[in-house]
């Protein structure tokens, strides 16, 4: 195989694509998860991902998926680094991602979990949750906890349907 | 085209040279830390397709798999302050899955069987969770990068676990007599245990010494404060008895526990190297 070049920017744009296997409509970049890209003279690529919750059974895939990307381009010496620190929040999804989370028939975080974390005494208020299908506020929390470690199931009183929220973390 | 063997993803680098001393209490520390986790997350993994709707279900193994992920970069990094025989760093999995019980140092709250009871497993997720979570806000500051880093991650999943075993407590304990009555007696069956997680020792005075741990002892006015006031809501009675249980930090455990890791650790124990 030829040796490859490219900057650490072309190279973030190849992992940038890389989807998240749980929710493929969105990238990891979108879910701010990939956190940085880095190439040294020798050709090394360094990929550093965060995960969203602790436990979160995607990362193991998506170390594999970027490895696999950027094979495909010519990349072989690629290393994926885990970082945990700072942790990861939905106020970093993007305005991107939120919209085709929305489209996809999931409601988006608020983007606003960090205001909320950072005064604990109150009471957290939910702020309405705007059903993906109608776009009605009139909806309600089913359980806390839904498919994946960062959804929640909810309904929506006004068309019936129920669907999943993306939780502010 | 073939792919690329994964490799491990690995945990926040290691601090390097300190005190052999305060390494080989790091380790423990992590080790105490990464064993309550791994304990519980099995006990409340138990419950999945036996809880009493199937929201609870994903509930329990939500919040199991939470557990775990907390787990797995504590054992690492324990594996890799207190290494084998041989020298050499021992990873998440040997710690999980080879250690006998007397070389695991979770307290015996986590240990405890539900048998069943879903008011035990919703009483003792109150107390560890307002323990945990009061534990990682303080350890967030701490002055170990990996603690740090596994704290500040996870103190937003235990406070989401307080909130869910809060609802149900006060539902339970403010419901029907029978639900009350269940309650009251699964709080009771729990509270024997629960002086434990705020018991000091050696390790970790000498840690907190230094910033790198959070003293036990200071946890205990806001972790019952919390769960009293969560009682007295849900029309509990805080239980008054002296009866205290401990020894988990040390290797001393229940009846229940050869019984978890006899589950836990088969598969591994009897097909060394597998994988899948």
């Amino acid at each position: 195989m030829s040796a490859v070049s490219g900057s650490a920017a072309d190279i973030r744009s190849l992992v940038a694509e890389v989807p998240d296997p749980e929710i493929p409509v969105l990238t990891i970049d979108d879910l701010g998860v990939l956190r940085n890209v880095a190439i040294d003279d020798s050709g090394q690529v360094t990929v550093t991902i965060t995960p969203t919750y602790s436990g979160c059974p995607a990362m193991d895939a998506i170390a594999n998926d970027v490895r696999t990307r950027l094979a495909a381009a010519g990349h072989l010496a690629v290393e994926v680094r885990l970082e945990l620190s700072p942790a990861w929040t939905s106020d970093w999804m993007s305005t991107a991602g939120r919209h085709k989370l929305r489209n996809y028939g999931i409601a988006p975080p608020s983007g606003r979990a960090s205001i909320r974390a950072e005064t604990p005494s109150v009471v957290p208020l939910t702020l309405s949750v705007r059903c993906p299908q109608c776009g009605s506020p009139d909806t309600g929390e089913l359980s806390r906890f839904g498919s994946t470690a960062c959804k929640a199931l909810w309904q929506c009183r006004a068309c019936r349907e129920p669907f999943d929220r993306f939780k502010d973390h | 085209m073939t792919e690329p063997a994964p490799t491990p993803v690995t945990p926040t680098a290691v601090t390097p040279t300190r005190d052999p001393r305060i390494s080989y209490d790091a380790g423990t520390y992590a080790l105490r830390l990464g064993d309550d986790a791994l304990v519980l997350a099995q006990r409340m993994g138990e419950w999945v397709a036996s809880a009493p709707q199937l929201e609870e279900d994903v509930a329990l193994a939500n919040i199991a798999l939470d557990l775990l992920g907390q787990a797995r970069p504590l054992l690492s990094y324990a594996g890799s302050l207190l290494p084998g025989a041989d020298g050499a760093a021992r990873s998440e999995d040997e710690l999980a899955y080879l250690r006998d019980e007397r070389d695991f140092t979770n307290v015996q709250l986590v240990e405890l069987a539900d048998n069943g009871d879903f008011g035990r497993c919703v009483a003792r997720l109150l107390v560890f969770s307002a323990w945990q979570q009061e534990l990682y806000a303080s350890l967030a500051g701490a002055s170990d990068d990996t603690l740090a880093a596994v704290a500040a991650k996870a103190v937003k999943e235990a406070a989401y676990h307080r909130d869910h075993a809060t609802q149900w407590v006060l539902r339970l304990g403010d419901g029907t007599a029978e639900s009350h009555q269940r309650m009251q007696a699964a709080v009771d069956a729990v509270w024997p245990y629960v002086e434990e997680l705020f018991e000091p020792d050696a390790v970790t005075s000498s840690l907190a010494a230094v910033g790198m741990a959070v003293d036990p002892a200071s946890l205990r006015d806001p972790v019952l404060g919390y769960v009293s006031a969560v009682l007295e809501r849900a029309t509990l009675a805080v239980p008054s008895t002296r009866v205290r249980h401990s020894g988990g930090r040390h290797g001393i455990h229940t009846e229940a526990m050869g019984h978890l890791l006899a589950e836990l650790q088969h598969v591994a124990r009897s097909h060394p190297g597998a994988s899948w």
